[in-house]
């Protein structure tokens, strides 16, 4: 018999509606792999087998009864524990959420479920999205899969949704939702060879997703394949009143038009994006990418973002300034950590239970947040940020007048080991320096896998699109992942 | 120009007001959240996952809310920013759920407008005076906190959390306590006729943040104290009373006055410090990125000022330009939305009772709402709300009146004989048997009587001393039990002493 695990979403999907295996045993084979794997990875903050299999005997009783199936029926998934899934923990890797169960099922989870997908558990993942290494969790860091030849050294899954990379490239589950607010999907599923799409800002409901920084934060599919993250995201997408900032436009059958011909395409390459030191892999790699769509079709030019030196200094203004209020909330009044001392009063309780409830990366943002929106810095800081801001998206629109779809590397370099870079925030900040600007701009950004490096570690090349232009991203993506064939896969260590 | 002036050891000082009012919209749901607005309910029970602000949860604006503060923007005939936008203010306290109010700092919604207060010598109020209002923005209402539950905890009820306020920013118009108050009332009054506000200063549905400075006569403006959420017109007041004569002291005493927040206490009429400036919050405003600009079209801001009741100050000159009635009645019945409505309702019913045009029976209709039937009601107990007398029932009276089937004094006793059973006005003539006696015969033959038992009287009359005339009318209609036509007892009285 097949080994289900390795297969697809649309595969899993297939075979399912085929009656080639059924949905429950499809949720045994990935349980039974979540369970097997969970004390190495720790890739899950909870699992919930019973749920992958609740789901997935609906399915089976549904297509039995001759009812139609969903998008995603019979496919169980992880999901990245920044989701709030009604009477599961909710914690965003966080200790100030510990415990902490939804009366409340977020639109986008709620969407999955209604499309079919069952879910396997809730994906560990930096501290409310801030990192990129998964070593801000408060619940234990994720470990990569993937190791360097010889070598034990545990590596970083990438962040934010390292959950969800680590668990994907092992096979824990074929797809997981991830959240993007800098880069949080692209850079996780670079690091672990993996495909992941952050859509337009607006795509996807944010309703239940635990805030990071509003103005920036897009949830998206991460999967093994580029033909799994557009049937993922058609199930994730779609308007919803209760926000606000969501696109009242309908979703596109994205899986149904994916075309891998290029012909009278532009694809644009960013020459700033050349930075100095960019190591000769990834250069490599990039070189690699423009050959493959040239290959199928595209025409490549030479496009300028001029203002992309100042995305990195422009995000870490204003993400934390949106985070240090949207976590005002984690006060110890209505739910999560209450740390009340004795003979404390309101202030002290305050304190007592932030201090004790957020690591040492979200204070720090805080605290940087805090500092860039006081009197007297206000405008110097973040009235500042806001306009680079729109001169980045402006270099963009710029941009895509001249190209379609703009190409570049995901991230500086492969996955790191674990320790390397927590010691200095900024070198890791640095790691955002290729996935802000698209993030900054709202822009459709994905990451393809695109091959290894000298040390047989997974790189990844970025697709950047108009705003609403998912199709032209997952076009390119699949274009570079027939062309690039990436085969390369952990091996099972754990 | 306001006379008033606080007199000083070291002589005189004038008082410069400026007030924000805080007006609760009416609307049925909060500005973000779905969740009801009811007064008075069981702490907790109106709150929706956004109002408690559980992780992910997003406000979307209740575009009700945002008429109802476009409406009231047009009333003052304010400019209304087609574009505006939501800012965030941050601070911590128990009954803030976000640890931030939305609010609208950089881009409210509603622009420059003002509103007129009348004169009013005897305030000290000699001219109609215009006072500028700065703006008025949309923002949330907290929730609040019960320290009466527990012996060590307070307890938070969040059922007022995330209900839409209205802030009112006036200039620093205000010269007097006494033009503060005719600020405030006159906005209620435009609030309470546009609907979108109750105005009840009692349920806490408006309150007011009073900044007061004081200054000689010419000079700069002084530095300015903010007592906040007073509630009431007279607390205002006297707030600014206390607040002006405190600074005052203050200055004379060779002190500075300190920038700070101050609370109003009712039991004492005076005011205390709650927080230095150095105390003050840092904000940290910045724009709601949960939240788009709000956009407004033209046809929205249309619908809104087509919406629009006709206001006060248009109703009262109507009432005197088109219905005759004198300045002091027009202003008593257009003070109150309710009054006008029933005074209307009255006009309307009068003029189809006595089948004749509004504008004939106005003064009648004014005069006995403003000096019968407020007293009547008065006396009883009641007022125009749990009147047991309805406008059409007051015109059936108004009638009896207008077509002498009784006459004005006969009027007074049916009216009490109505508040007390709730009978019409006929069936109580009727069975009562009041109807005005117009018989000229029966008259003139009473009029021979009471000229002859009093011929001292008439010689008197006749001799010059025609102040009597009222003797001759009030034994006549005495001895008719007020039931003769006073019209016809005075035309034959005339006769009869030619």
């Amino acid at each position: 018999m097949t080994n289900l695990t390795e297969l697809t979403l649309a595969e899993i999907r297939g075979g399912v509606a085929a009656g080639t295996f059924k949905a429950v045993e499809v949720a045994e084979s990935f349980n039974a792999a979540v369970a097997d794997a969970q004390a190495a990875l720790n890739a899950f903050i909870v699992t919930t087998p019973e749920a992958a299999l609740a789901a997935a005997a609906k399915v089976d009783a549904d297509r039995a009864a001759g009812k139609p199936l969903g998008k995603m029926a019979g496919v169980p998934i992880g999901m990245k524990d920044l989701f709030a899934t009604k009477g599961v923990q909710t914690t965003a890797a966080s200790k100030i959420l510990a415990g902490f169960k939804p009366e409340y099922e977020s639109t986008v989870s709620q969407k999955l479920w209604d499309a079919g997908a069952g879910m396997l558990g809730k994906l560990n993942l930096d501290q409310f999205a801030m990192g990129s290494s998964n070593e801000t969790s408060a619940f234990g860091n994720v470990i990569s899969p993937w190791r360097r030849p010889g070598d034990t050294a545990p590596l970083a899954p990438g962040g934010s949704s390292g959950g969800s990379s680590a668990a994907i490239a092992a096979r824990l589950c074929p797809a997981a939702t991830g959240t993007d607010t800098g880069g949080s999907i692209r850079q996780p599923a670079a690091f672990t060879g993996i495909s992941g799409i952050k859509p337009t800002y607006g795509r996807c409901s944010r309703w239940g997703v635990v805030a990071f920084a509003s103005s920036l934060d897009q949830a998206g599919p991460m999967a093994r394949t580029v033909t799994d993250c557009a049937i993922m995201l058609e199930a994730m997408a779609g308007f919803d009143p209760k926000d606000a900032t969501s696109l009242d436009m309908p979703v596109p059958d994205w899986s149904a038009a994916l075309s891998a011909d290029l012909r009278g395409k532009k694809v644009g390459i960013p020459r700033e994006y050349r930075l100095d030191g960019l190591s000769a892999d990834v250069a490599k790699s990039w070189d690699d990418g423009i050959a493959w769509l040239k290959d199928a079709g595209a025409e490549v030019v030479d496009v300028s973002l001029p203002h992309s030196k100042y995305a990195l200094p422009t995000y870490y203004i204003i993400a934390p300034a949106e985070a240090s209020s949207n976590l005002a909330r984690y006060d110890g009044v209505r739910y999560g950590l209450r740390d009340l001392p004795d003979g404390a009063n309101l202030q002290d309780m305050y304190a007592a239970t932030r201090a004790a409830g957020f690591g040492p990366e979200v204070k720090r943002r805080i605290l940087i947040g805090t500092y860039v929106l006081s009197a007297g810095f206000y405008d110097a800081y973040y009235t500042q940020a806001q306009k680079v801001r729109t001169l980045i998206a402006r270099d963009f629109e710029e941009a895509f007048k001249q190209c379609d779809v703009i190409l570049a590397p995901t991230a500086p370099s492969a996955a790191f080991a674990l320790g390397e870079k927590s010691a200095d925030p900024l070198e890791m900040y640095l790691n955002d320096v290729f996935s802000v600007p698209a993030s900054l701009a709202g822009l459709p950004a994905m990451s393809v896998p695109a091959g290894v490096d000298a040390q047989g570690l997974p790189l990844g090349l970025q697709i950047i699109g108009r705003p609403f232009d998912e199709q032209g991203v997952l076009n390119a993506g699949l274009a570079i992942e027939q062309r690039a064939a990436f085969s390369a896969k952990p091996e099972k260590w754990w | 120009m306001s006379n008033y002036r606080i007199q000083g050891a070291t002589g005189e000082w004038e008082v410069v007001i400026g007030l924000e009012v805080h007006a609760q919209v009416t609307s049925n749901a909060k500005l973000f959240s779905g969740s009801a607005t009811a007064f008075g309910a069981e702490p907790n029970s109106q709150v929706s996952l956004v109002d408690a602000a559980m992780p992910g949860m997003l406000p979307v604006p209740n575009m009700e809310c945002i008429r109802q503060a476009v409406r009231t923007g047009i009333a003052i005939n304010a400019q209304i920013n087609k574009w505006s936008r939501f800012d965030r203010k941050n601070y911590f306290y128990a009954d803030l759920p976000q640890g931030y109010q939305i609010s609208q700092l950089y881009h409210p919604l509603v622009g420059e407008g003002s509103l007129t207060i009348e004169a009013d010598e005897k305030a000290g109020i000699p001219e109609p005076k215009t006072i500028g209002i700065e703006r008025i923005h949309v923002e949330q209402d907290a929730g609040k906190l019960m320290h009466d539950q527990h012996p060590t905890m307070s307890y938070v009820d969040l059922n007022r959390s995330g209900v839409a306020l209205m802030e009112i920013v006036s200039r620093p118009d205000m010269a007097s306590p006494a033009e503060a108050g005719a600020y405030l009332s006159k906005l209620r009054t435009i609030l309470r006729y546009v609907g979108s506000c109750d105005g009840n200063m009692d349920q806490g549905s408006m309150r007011a943040d009073v900044n007061v400075s004081v200054r000689r006569a010419g000079e700069a403006l002084g530095t300015r104290t903010e007592t906040k959420n007073v509630n009431s017109v007279r607390f205002v007041m006297a707030a600014i009373e206390h607040e002006a004569n405190r600074q005052v002291d203050v200055l004379e005493a060779g002190g500075t006055i300190v920038q700070e927040t101050r609370l109003f206490d009712p039991d004492t009429g005076s005011t205390r410090s709650m927080r230095s400036k150095e105390d003050a919050h840092d904000y940290r405003y910045f724009p709601d990125p949960d939240l788009l600009p709000l956009e407004l079209t033209d046809a929205f801001v249309e619908e809104c000022r087509a919406s629009l009741p006709e206001l006060p100050d248009a109703k009262r000159a109507r009432y005197v330009d088109g219905l005759g009635l004198s300045a002091y009645n027009a202003a008593v019945l257009t003070a109150e939305v309710e009054t006008a409505r029933w005074f209307e309702a009255l006009l309307s019913a009068t003029a189809a009772a006595q089948s004749k045009g509004e504008a004939d029976v106005a003064k009648q209709a004014s005069n006995w709402l403003t000096s019968e039937f407020f007293g009547a009601l008065n006396k009883a107990g009641k007022d125009l709300a749990s009147s047991p007398i309805s406008p059409e029932g007051a015109a059936e009276l108004l009638a009896l009146v207008g077509n002498g089937t009784i006459s004005g004094s006969i009027a007074k006793a049916v009216l009490e004989k109505m508040l007390e059973t709730g009978e019409g006005a006929n069936a109580i003539v009727e069975r009562e048997g009041l109807k005005q006696n117009s018989d000229t015969g029966a008259i003139e033959a009473v009029i021979a009587d009471v000229l002859a038992k009093n011929t001292d009287k008439v010689e008197q009359y006749k001799g010059g001393k025609e102040a009597l005339f009222g003797f001759f009318v009030g034994q006549t209609m005495k001895a008719m039990q007020g039931k003769a036509n006073p019209g016809i007892v005075n035309e034959l009285l005339k006769k009869a002493l030619a």
